[in-house]
C-alpha cells in the first residue's frame, strides 16, 4: 500500500470483478492486510500484539453482547442477575469468566503492546498519529473497563465507582456539580449503572472506530521493525498475507491457549472476593482497590498526601494521575533523538528496563493497602515515572551515542544470520525473522 | 449543461463586484446562525437528562430520632442514600474540639459553627471528603485516629471531634447538610 512494488488487487472471477467495480471492499482487505501490504521481513513476536490487541475487543463485544441479554441494569436485580448468568444461563459462567477475564487479557496484549512501541521508538517521526491514536485507544479502554467493573453492582463495583467518580469533586468551585451530574445522584444509585451500562455498551464501538483510524495512519509509513531503520526497498519487506497472517495465527493460537488456562483454571484469580457481595451504601470495604490494571495509576492518586503550593493534595493527586497518561501524548517531542530503536541506543535501553521495573513497582504499591511504607515507595515511584519521561528522555535523547545501524533491514538480517549482528542484544536475541 | 455553450451564467460563489453582501451571502449566514444555535439548544436537554431526577431529588429530608442516642454514642443513618453520621458529643469531645485554634485548620471552622445550637449533636455526612469512602469511628468501638473523631481506611484520612479534617489527603471537613431541630429529641434534615 505504502510501498511503489505492493501488489494490486486483480480480481479473477466475473463475480469479484463485478463487486470490485461496485464496492471494493476485497481491494481494500488486499490492501491492508492481503498480500497487497509489504511488512518489514524482520518483525519479531512484539509484533503480535496489535492483532492480539484486536482479539480481544472483539472477544470483549462478542461476550459482551450476549451478556447483555440476560443482565439488567437496576440497583435492585443487577447482582442478582449476575448470579442468574452464573448458575442460571446456559453456559452463562463460560460467557462472564470469558468476559471478565477477557479485560485482563486484553489489557496484558496492550500493555506488551506499548512497552513495544517504547522499546522500538515506533512512536517517533512518521508516526506519531499512531502514538496519539493509540494513547486514545487507551484512555477509552480504561474508561470502559471502569464502568464495566460497576455493572455487577459488588461491594468493589459500589465503591469503585464512589471513588472514581470522587476525583471530578477535586475539580475547583464546579467538582461536586460536576460528580453530581455525572451520577445523575448524590452517590451511585440506578441512574449512575443505567447510563455506565449504556456507555459500557457504546464506547467498545468508539475503540473500534479509533482503532480503524489507527491502522490507517499505521498503512501510512508502514510497520515500525525492530532495528528502527526504514524500509528501502522490495527486498526489506515480504506482503502481510501469507507472511505475517500465518505469525499472527501462530501468536493468536498461544494467546487463546493461555486465555483458557486462565479462564477455566484460575478464573476468580485476578477479581477480587469482595465484589460478591452485593453493593451496599452504608459499609465501605477495609481496602478498596481497583482492578490490577489501574494499580500504577491508582498508586500515583495515592502518592499525594500533603497540600503543595496551595493545591490541595487530593486535586494534586487527580491532577497528576490522569497526568500520567497525558504525559504519553507529548513523548514524541520529548524524545528527540532520531534512532528509533533501543537496540542501537544503549543508554536509552538501561533506562527502559528500569521504567518497566518502575510501573511493576507502583503497580505492586496500588494494589497494597495505604500503609505509610508503601506511600512513601509509591511517591519515589511517582517520581520517578515523571522524571522519566520529562528529564531523563530529554536528557540522554541528546547526551547518547547511539551504536552503529546496519544499512538496511536485509543487512540486519543477513548478519543475525551469519552471527555477527552489531544488533545483538537481549530482546533482538528472541526475535524470529518472519521467513 | 452542454459544451461550448457560450451563455453567460453569473457566479454565485464570487463577491459581488462592490463588495457589498449579496443576498445570498445573508442567507447562508442566516442559515448557519440558526442552525449553530438550533443545535446547541438541542444539546441542553441531552446533558440536563443526567442531572438528578425528580424522583431522585424527592428523597432530600430524612427525620432522625434522638432521644435513644446516649452521649458518647452515634448513630448511621441514611440521607439522600449516604450514610449520615448522627453524634452525641461528650462534654470532653466538645471540649476537645473548643480547644484546638481554629487558624491552624486545613478548613477552619469551630465547632459552634458545625452545629445548629446545641453542640453536642454532631451531625455530618459520613463521606470521606477525599474520595467517598465512610470513615471509621462513628461507633465507639470503632478506629477514630489521633483525634478522637472519625478514621477513614482508605487512605488515611484523619478527623476530630467536630469531624473537621486534620491528617491525611482529604480537602474539608465532613460535610454538614442543612438540618432543623423539629422538636427537642427530633432533627429533619434536608
Amino acid at each position: 500500500m505504502s510501498f511503489p512494488w505492493a501488489k494490486h488487487y486483480e480480481p479473477k472471477s466475473g463475480f469479484t470483478k463485478w463487486i470490485d467495480e461496485r464496492l471494493p471492499l476485497p481491494r481494500l482487505v488486499y490492501g491492508a492486510v492481503g498480500a497487497g501490504y509489504p511488512v518489514p521481513r524482520n518483525l519479531n513476536y512484539f509484533w503480535n500484539f496489535g492483532v492480539l490487541a484486536g482479539a480481544a475487543l472483539a472477544i470483549q463485544i462478542v461476550t459482551g453482547i450476549v451478556l447483555a441479554m440476560h443482565y439488567a441494569a437496576n440497583g435492585g436485580v443487577a447482582f442478582d442477575s449476575v448470579e442468574h448468568i452464573m448458575r442460571d444461563v446456559n453456559g452463562g459462567w463460560f460467557l462472564r469468566y470469558a468476559h471478565a477475564n477477557g479485560a485482563s487479557m486484553f489489557f496484558v496484549v496492550v500493555y506488551i503492546h506499548i512497552f513495544r512501541g517504547l522499546f522500538y521508538g515506533s512512536y517517533k517521526a512518521p508516526r506519531e498519529m499512531i502514538w496519539l491514536l493509540g494513547v486514545t485507544i487507551f484512555l477509552l479502554m480504561m474508561a470502559t473497563a471502569f464502568m464495566g467493573y460497576v455493572l455487577p453492582w459488588g461491594q468493589m463495583s459500589f465503591w469503585g465507582a464512589q471513588v472514581i467518580t470522587g476525583f471530578f469533586s477535586a475539580i475547583p468551585v464546579v467538582g461536586d456539580t460536576i460528580r453530581i451530574w455525572l451520577l445523575g445522584g448524590y452517590a451511585p444509585d440506578d441512574a449512575a449503572l443505567n447510563r455506565f451500562f449504556s456507555l459500557h455498551y457504546l464506547l467498545p464501538f468508539v475503540i473500534a472506530g479509533v482503532i480503524i483510524l489507527h491502522i490507517w495512519a499505521l498503512h501510512i509509513p508502514g510497520s515500525n521493525n525492530p532495528t528502527g531503520v526504514d524500509v528501502k526497498g522490495e527486498q526489506d519487506t515480504v506482503p502481510f498475507h501469507p507472511y505475517y497472517t500465518a505469525k499472527d495465527g501462530f501468536g493468536l493460537g498461544v494467546f487463546l491457549f493461555i486465555f483458557a488456562a486462565l479462564l477455566f483454571f484460575a478464573p476468580n484469580s485476578l477479581g477480587h472476593p469482595d465484589n460478591y457481595i452485593p453493593a451496599n451504601a452504608l459499609q465501605t470495604p477495609a481496602h478498596i482497590v481497583p482492578e490490577w490494571y489501574f494499580w500504577p495509576f491508582y498508586a500515583i492518586l495515592r502518592a499525594f498526601t500533603v497540600d503543595f503550593i496551595g493545591i490541595p493534595a487530593k486535586l494534586l493527586g487527580v491532577l497528576a494521575m490522569f497526568g500520567s497518561i497525558l504525559l504519553l501524548f507529548f513523548l514524541p517531542w520529548l524524545d528527540s533523538s532520531p534512532v528509533r530503536s533501543a537496540n542501537y541506543r544503549p543508554l536509552y535501553r538501561i533506562f527502559f528496563w528500569v521504567l518497566v521495573a518502575d510501573v511493576l513497582v507502583l503497580g505492586w504499591c496500588g494494589g497494597s493497602p495505604a500503609t505509610p511504607l508503601y506511600v512513601i515507595i509509591s511517591q519515589i515511584s511517582a517520581a520517578y515515572y515523571f522524571a522519566h519521561f520529562l528529564i531523563i528522555i530529554p536528557i540522554i535523547s541528546r547526551a547518547e551515542r547511539p551504536t552503529p545501524l546496519p544499512n538496511s533491514i536485509t543487512e540486519a538480517v543477513l548478519a543475525k544470520k551469519g552471527g555477527t549482528s552489531p544488533a545483538h542484544t537481549a530482546l533482538s536475541g528472541s526475535a524470529v525473522p518472519a521467513e | 449543461m452542454a459544451s461550448g455553450n457560450t451563455l453567460e451564467v453569473p457566479r454565485q460563489d464570487e463577491p459581488h463586484h462592490d463588495g457589498e453582501p449579496r443576498r445570498r451571502d445573508f442567507l447562508n449566514i442566516a442559515a448557519v446562525a440558526a442552525a449553530g444555535v438550533g443545535g446547541i439548544a438541542i444539546v441542553v436537554p441531552l446533558i440536563n437528562q443526567m442531572n438528578p431526577s425528580a424522583d431522585v431529588l424527592a428523597q432530600s429530608t430524612t427525620d432522625v430520632d434522638l432521644s435513644k442516642i446516649e452521649a458518647g454514642q452515634g448513630i448511621v443513618t441514611s440521607f439522600r442514600k449516604q450514610p449520615l453520621f448522627v453524634r452525641n458529643l461528650t462534654p470532653a469531645e466538645i471540649a476537645a474540639a473548643d480547644k484546638v485554634d481554629v487558624k491552624t485548620l486545613r478548613d477552619p471552622e469551630t465547632l459552634a459553627q458545625r452545629t445548629r445550637g446545641q453542640k453536642n449533636w454532631l451531625i455530618t455526612l459520613g463521606v470521606c471528603t477525599h474520595l467517598g469512602c465512610i470513615p471509621q469511628g462513628i461507633t465507639s468501638g470503632e478506629d477514630r485516629g489521633q483525634f478522637g473523631g472519625y478514621f477513614c481506611p482508605c487512605h488515611g484520612s484523619q478527623y476530630d471531634t467536630a469531624a473537621r479534617i486534620r491528617k491525611g489527603p482529604a480537602p474539608k471537613n465532613l460535610f454538614v447538610p442543612e438540618y432543623k431541630f423539629t422538636s427537642p429529641t427530633t432533627v429533619t434534615v434536608g
